[in-house]
């Protein structure tokens, strides 16, 4: 017969054993996150120190993006998609605004632009109350959950030429582009999210996910200049469908398509004049496919 | 000071022995590569492999108008010769790319040619479209084993896109268009071969030795099997797969 001293310092001596390797590899990701703590970033002459993130990541950030930035923050579960996309999983490393070619990583000034503008149609909003040095200090913070930074150098931007006059002749040419390489696959004809692929979108990890609506009014997730347009088709959003169309679209087409976009969308602009004197129709999409 | 200079002398005959049968090795490695050949079966009946409506495309539907499309998850051939299975060498330690050639990926009639794409590790591979609709083409593989998920656009008559893969992976492939095209980049280090329409693989230039294969398939997994490759000659290694 064992005493109650010996069978309560069994049950504790078998717990402790159990308990270590948990609360060891709990440490082990703690630390490894620690070990990249030396992570900057440079956004024009202001350097970020992912150190100096931790107290303001905590207490803006880690409710959606959770403190491994897994996006597994408290908040998460209640974010569906595809009305709301989920927060982003920094530890991958794979991130939809890039100024860089697709499957590169993204440059510090698309993460603080990401961060400044927040994304429409998603429960990040725009972080642009936070001072630019808190901003490059959250920047680093990103970068030190993934170890791509650590193997890795951020792709090199893409080339956006001048922006040319709009005229109508260009307006023209971008729907042909629009109809060549078969954007209304997923947007629709008119840009409404409607095509026929439209239905089945998931992104990389197997959730639902709509395609970009140009007639409601929303604002692409990437940004709204035409730079931004032009940008997000040519590299694509990763993570998500949308590919890059930079090696079957060039430079001067990229334009006409920016303006040719810009008809579909409510705001105000001299293309929708240009579409409705020219009295544009929409792409036929049982025309055969025209070559290049 | 002389404890030092001692364990210095150590470790200078100990890298000097090791650099030394390392080079000997590699010098009997050239000597008489051999093969590693053999079939591989599915035990059982075949699952019914599902037809696919393609009716999102009507250039998809016009290309199976005769030939209607159907998953391709388990291919069994007559005999029972499983297709699109690959066959590797797990325990390899030799360079991990073996092949200079550059294989193609294929998309025909809203399908994947091959469905299965085996590669080596830093093996340049080619993505082509043979279809009038466009496709993109869309691997998915795990970010945290070092290879980078992209995403690229073909339309018709675009130029190929030519890639490599950094670390050994079963990488799936989709088409978000078309979104019943699914495949597979298989990236191994080292020799290996993929089964034809009947189940039969070689795997060429094997140096003389011992060797774990490793068949993968797609829906089945894998199972592997001891191999003893002898200057010259060719070993035999069937596999079985039993039907789920």
């Amino acid at each position: 017969m064992r005493t109650r001293l010996q069978r309560w310092s069994l049950l504790l001596g078998a717990t402790a054993v159990l308990a270590l390797p948990m609360s060891l590899w709990a440490q082990l990701t703690q630390y490894d996150l620690n070990t990249r703590l030396g992570a900057e970033s440079h956004i024009g002459n202001t350097t970020g120190h992912a150190k100096d993130a931790a107290l303001p990541y905590r207490r803006f950030c880690v409710g959606c993006h959770g403190p491994l930035g897994d996006g597994n923050g408290e908040n998460a579960p209640y974010m569906q998609p595809p009305m709301f996309q989920q927060p982003r999983d920094f530890q991958l490393g794979v991130f939809k605004c890039r100024s860089t070619p697709t499957g590169t990583l993204p440059t510090d000034q698309d993460l603080y632009d990401s961060i400044t503008r927040g994304f429409d149609r998603s429960n990040m909003p725009q972080w642009n109350t936070l001072s630019k040095q808190e901003r490059a200090d959250l920047v680093a913070w990103v970068k030190h959950f993934s170890p791509r930074w650590a193997n890795e150098k951020p792709g090199t931007p893409i080339v956006i030429p001048p922006e040319p006059e709009v005229t109508a002749d260009r307006i023209k040419a971008g729907r042909d582009v629009f109809a060549r390489v078969q954007c209304w696959k997923c947007h629709g004809v008119q840009g409404m999210a409607n095509g026929p692929s439209a239905s089945t979108l998931t992104d990389d990890l197997g959730r639902p996910i709509a395609a970009f609506n140009f007639t409601d009014g929303s604002r692409p997730k990437c940004g709204d200049t035409d730079q931004d347009v032009y940008r997000i088709f040519m590299t694509g959003l990763d993570g998500t469908p949308m590919p890059s169309f930079a090696d079957n679209i060039k430079p001067e087409e990229a334009w006409d398509l920016v303006f040719y976009l810009r008809t579909f969308m409510q705001q105000k602009s001299k293309e929708k004049v240009l579409a409705k004197q020219l009295g544009l129709k929409p792409v036929d999409p049982n025309a055969p496919a025209p070559t290049q | 000071m002389r404890k030092q200079y001692n364990s210095a002398a150590l470790l200078f005959t100990v890298v000097f022995i090791c650099g030394g049968a390392l080079l000997l090795s590699r010098a009997v490695k050239a000597a008489g590569e051999g093969k590693i050949t053999g079939t591989v079966k599915l035990d059982g009946v075949a699952p019914h492999m599902k037809g696919i409506d393609m009716s999102k495309d009507p250039v998809c539907v016009k290309a199976h108008a005769t030939d209607p499309g159907h998953l391709e998850t388990v291919v069994a051939g007559a005999n029972g010769g499983l297709e699109n299975v690959v066959l590797y060498i797990s325990d390899w330690s030799g360079p991990a790319t073996t092949s200079t050639t550059v294989p193609v990926f294929d998309q025909k009639n809203c399908m994947y040619t091959p469905h299965v794409l085996a590669m080596d590790v830093g093996q340049t591979f080619k993505v082509t479209t043979s279809d009038p609709t466009t496709h993109n083409i869309h691997p998915l593989p795990n970010p945290m084993t070092g290879n980078i998920p992209w995403n690229q656009s073909q339309p018709p008559n675009a130029a190929p896109v030519e890639k490599s893969w950094k670390a050994a992976e079963m990488i799936p492939v989709q088409c978000n268009i078309h979104p019943w095209m699914h495949g597979w980049f298989v990236v191994v280090k080292g020799p290996y071969a993929t089964t034809d329409s009947n189940g039969s693989y070689t795997i060429n230039n094997v140096p003389p030795g011992n060797y774990t294969v490793t068949a993968w398939q797609e829906t089945y997994g894998t199972t592997v099997q001891k191999v003893t490759v002898a200057a010259g000659a060719a070993a035999t290694a069937d596999f079985t797969f039993k039907a789920k």
